[in-house]
Formats: structure tokens, sequence, C-alpha cells
């Protein structure tokens, strides 16, 4: 870790959006601008800034509806309102027919904190990834988020960005690059592999310091490209390491440790430890105290490596 | 003796028509009530109102349609053949296994096609999306968009409709296919959705409306041009229809909502439809 700053990837999220330089670009947001940070590109470009209002299956629409006609339209609100709300509009009017849309869904996991299980978005990644044409992606930090950004305003096709409230620590330096599919192996550990994605990469790598220093090497792989998955890591990783643990801030029905688990069932049958929210609702609470609540924090990792591992 | 334009369209009308029947007798299942109950109506778009060049389905200056309504897809598809985006015979394969004419319309296969739709009420906020883009770019392109009276029973048709007169989109005209019932029954009865009713919300969210006869040619043209002379407001043309238009014995029945023809129905079918245009030229000669 470079630095102890922290930024939430929903604020590099809006910084980055503001700074894109295509004028095809156009962001729809459902009344929640200044949360979900795309209210820093409505002050730059107000003529490509659409508010619906509170009406998301609209704003869903309305963006298709813009990329039948070549704009580029991403569309901003609360994970949960973003997925789970206009699912059936994001299946029939942008997956179907493959149109270039990004959704961005910010507030996702139990680290919304005091807001509670209705906005705890835990089944937003199990939603996106069973759509066919769906791209999905969970950024990590400051500045893979920024960087993703650009890249998904360049690919053409729908993607669906997961973003958080949570201020989390910057992982990467500013020259690091990331490719779409591409997870990010952190670390030449052994003994075991964390994949993680989103807040928990840096809950993981904080992991790592810990272990490292009792003698344990793992490595960590930010898995930021949900769908499509990274197939040569995964296998690569489970041909080289002890026990496999995944971590996330979602449901463990459905998301990163399932997309995983599909992988080493067909590829490299291993064990693999899912660590997430075992099929629960959130609650209200400190973002902190949820993640040590539902095992999702450093301490939680270090201890069932160590259980695992017989350390 | 020259036919009149409005007669042309009513043979155009009658084409559709047919070839709906046909699409549907092939297809083994489909949706005729809801098909023929807008075939005036996309008689008219394709023919008279429109801004479009079937050799270009994909400039981007044409005008758009969006067929909310989506399982009226062999009205649909039956006016793009007729207007030569491709040939009718190609409907035979109509819902087959492979076939580019899904039951649903899939913009990705068909030409034409400006939006893909089958799951209901979505039709209105991407026909808004299409109208703001329109006017971002300056592009000066007009928007149709044509739902159904059931249809207007999901909420998003109501959050999109605010969108439009939000955004002054006078470059969007809705049609409502009233045809007064839906798949159970009356959508009077289910909704409380009748002609006035419909005008009145529409209004009230702030279109310029308009009843017709939506199986009177003159009455679809009349709409659309006072449509194009609204500024600063969408307008929403509410058409009044018969279910099953043209065929006797599927008018205002609804159990034509979604079932297709058999061998002897198809006849009597088509030999209506043959017999109306017949008696349109015997008019004619008159």
């Amino acid at each position: 870790m470079i630095e102890e700053k922290k930024i939430a990837t929903r604020e590099s999220f809006g910084k980055a959006l503001s700074e894109l330089k295509d004028e095809n670009i156009v962001v729809l947001d459902a009344d929640l601008d200044s949360s979900t940070k795309t209210d820093l590109f409505k002050e730059k470009h107000p003529e490509r800034f659409i508010e619906v209002g509170i009406a998301e299956a609209d704003m869903i629409g309305t963006a298709a509806g813009l990329a039948t006609c070549k704009k580029i339209p991403f569309v901003s609100t609360f994970a949960a309102f973003a997925t789970g709300r206009c699912y059936d509009q994001i299946r029939t009017s942008i997956a179907y027919p493959n149109l270039n849309v990004k959704i961005c869904g910010t507030h996702a996991g139990i680290t919304v904190g005091e807001d509670g299980a209705t906005h705890q978005m835990l089944e937003d990644i199990n939603l996106m990834r069973g759509l066919p044409n769906m791209t999905v992606i969970s950024t990590s930090d400051d500045v893979q988020t920024k960087k993703m950004v650009k890249e998904i305003a360049k690919m053409n096709g729908p993607v669906y960005l997961r973003l958080s409230r949570l201020k989390t620590s910057v992982i990467y330096e500013d020259d690091v690059d990331f490719e779409i599919g591409k997870a990010v192996q952190i670390g030449e550990g052994i003994d075991a592999t964390v994949f993680a994605t989103g807040v928990t990469v840096a809950e993981s790598l904080k992991a790592q310091e810990e272990l490292l220093k009792q003698g344990i090497d793992i490595r960590v792989v930010d898995v930021h490209t949900i769908k499509p998955i990274d197939r040569e890591m995964i296998i690569k990783c489970a041909k080289e390491t002890g026990i496999l643990f995944s971590v996330e801030d979602h449901n463990i029905i459905g998301g990163l440790g399932t997309a995983i688990s599909e992988v080493l069932i067909e590829e490299h049958p291993k064990k693999l430890i899912r660590l997430g929210i075992d099929d629960k609702f959130g609650m209200s609470g400190r973002a902190e105290d949820l993640m040590n609540h539902f095992g999702i924090n450093s301490k939680n990792i270090v201890e069932i490596i160590k259980e695992k591992l017989h350390k | 003796m020259k036919i009149t334009k409005v007669e042309a369209l009513e043979e155009k009308a009658n084409k559709i028509r047919q070839d709906i029947i046909q699409a549907i007798y092939y297809g083994k299942s489909g949706h005729p009530g809801g098909s023929l109950s807008c075939a005036d109506i996309l008689a008219v778009l394709y023919f008279n109102e429109m801004n479009i060049n079937p050799q270009k389905p994909d400039d981007l200056s044409r005008d758009r349609f969006v067929l909310s309504k989506g399982h009226a897809s062999a009205a649909l598809y039956s006016a793009l053949a007729e207007r030569e985006y491709y040939s009718k015979d190609d409907l035979i394969t109509f819902r087959h296994i492979d076939s580019p004419f899904q039951g649903h319309p899939d913009m990705n296969k068909v030409p034409g096609v400006d939006m893909t739709t089958g799951s209901l009420g979505q039709g209105l906020s991407v026909a808004n999306g299409m109208a703001l883009a329109s006017k971002m770019d300056k592009m000066g392109y007009r928007v149709y968009c044509l739902l159904g009276d059931g249809e207007i029973e999901e909420g998003q048709i109501w959050e999109a409709a605010m969108t439009s007169a939000k955004y002054k989109l006078d470059n969007l005209c809705v049609i409502v296919d009233c045809n007064g019932l839906q798949l159970t029954g009356k959508t009077e009865d289910i909704k409380n959705l009748g002609l006035e009713d419909i005008e009145y919300k529409f209004k009230s969210f702030g279109f310029h409306t308009k009843i017709i006869d939506g199986h009177n040619i003159e009455q679809i043209m009349d709409g659309f041009s006072e449509a194009e002379q609204t500024k600063g407001v969408p307008t929403a043309i509410i058409a009044k229809t018969i279910k099953g238009k043209g065929i006797s014995f599927m008018e205002n029945d609804p159990a034509w909502h979604g079932k297709a023809l058999n061998d002897e129905e198809y006849k009597e079918a088509l030999e209506e439809l043959n017999t109306i245009k017949k008696n349109e030229k015997d008019i004619n000669k008159n």
C-alpha cells in the first residue's frame, strides 16, 4: 500500500466521469447525483446530463433509447435500485439488444452502513452476471476505478460497474494499467490465494501483511472483472498455492466465490472457502463494524486462513 | 380512375392485414387481435408519415418507431415487408427456430426494427431517449411510439410520460392503440381505462392529446400532422380501434389476443380481406 489516503470508489467514479472527453457520453441520474457523484459531470456538462427523477426503470429505458442513437449513456444510482429495481428493464431493453449502456451502481454491499438492509445491495453481482452480453466490474480503489471508467467508456456493450460508499485505501500507483477481464495478482505467496473484489481487496492486503509477519505468505488476487472472469489466473493460482479463499461484500450465493467455483469445478477441482454475506440481508451499523460482524475484514481473513492452514 | 392517397393507404393497410394473417398462420402462434387493431396506424406511419429509407435502415437521421406493445410484432414485420425492407415471403418463418422474425421484435435481427421490445411498459422510456438524442444532436428526426391500452397499466409508462413532458419532447408522438381489450378482458373493467380516462391521464401528464378513429386513414393522417405542428409539448394520439379489425370472427373477441388460425379460419380470413379489397375497388369505380 503506497499511502494511507482513503477515497470511496464512488468519488473516483464521479471525478473520472466528469473528465471523459467523448462528447457522445451522456449521464443519467435518478435524484441521487450528490451521492453517486455524477454531480461533478452535471456541473461540467449540464447539456449532457439527464435527471429523470426517482424513476429508475425509466432511466434504464431512456438510456437504452439514447444508446440506439449512438450516445454512450452512463446511468447511476444506488446499486440496489440500479440492478434490483429495474432488472427486467436491463434485461429486455439493454442486455438482450446488447446496447452500449454503462450501469453504475454506487453504495453496493453492507459497507453502505447505517441505511441498513434495503440499501445494502448484496445480490447485484448475481443478477448482472446472469445476463448474457453483460460485463461485470467491481473496482477496488481510486486508481483502478478511474482507469476502468475510461476503459468501459471505450468498449462497446453493456457494463455493470459496482462501486462503494466506504472510503478505502488507495492500493495502486498512478501508472498501473488495468485490462477488462484480467485480474491483478498481488504478491507471489504460495501458502494460500485470497481472491477479492471491491472493498475487500484492501482488507485482504492488510491480512496479507499481517500474515507475512507471522510467517504465512499468501497472494491476493484483485478480481476487478467478475464477468468475463479471468479463468487463467484462477487455474494458475489453484495450481500454485494452497487453500483458496474468496472474500466479497456480497451474498456468497452468486457472487465472486460462485464465479471462481464454476471455473475450478470445470478446470481444476480444488477446495475454495467463500467469505462473504452468508445468504442473509444486511443491517444498520457502522461499515467497519458490519464488515467485522459479517466476517469480511482483515482480522477475519487472518483468522480463517490461520485456522484452515492449522497454524 | 386515379386513386387517392387515402385509398392507397387503405390498400396498404389491407395488405399488412393479409401479411399478419399469413405470418401467424405459418408461425402457428402469435397475436392477431392486437396486430390487426394497429394495421391502419402502421400503414400511415410507414407509407406516409415517417422519414425513412428501406435501403438505409440504420441512417442516423431517420425517424424512429418503437412498438412498445411488442406482441404486435406480426404487424410491424408486415409493415416493413410491404415497405420492402425485405421480402414478405420471408414472413412464413415467423416464430420458427432461427428465424429473424422472433415472437417479439429484435432490433438486431430484422432491418427496420428500431428497438427490441416484448416486456410491456418499456417502450416510451426508450422513445424518450431517442427523442432526446435527436434534440441533443439537432438532427430533427421524429420518434413514434405505439402503446397498447392495456400496456399503460405498467407504471413505467407514467414515469416516462413525466420525462417526455419535462424535456418538452415535441418530436415525440405517442399513439395509444385503444382496442379496449387485454388478455383477460376489457381494459375498462381491469383498470378503469376507457378512452376518455386515457386521454385525461395523458393530458394531465403534460401531453397534447387527440382522440381519433384508429381505422380512419384521414383521421390518422390528421393526428400526425397535428402532432408535428404542436410545439413545446409531446403529443399523445388516443386511437379508438377494434381488436381483430378486418376479420369478422376475430373482431372484439379477446379469445383472439394470442392464438393462431387453423386452415379453415385462415382461408376465411384471407377471403374476407380480399373481399374488402374488391368492394373498395368497386366503390372507387362507381
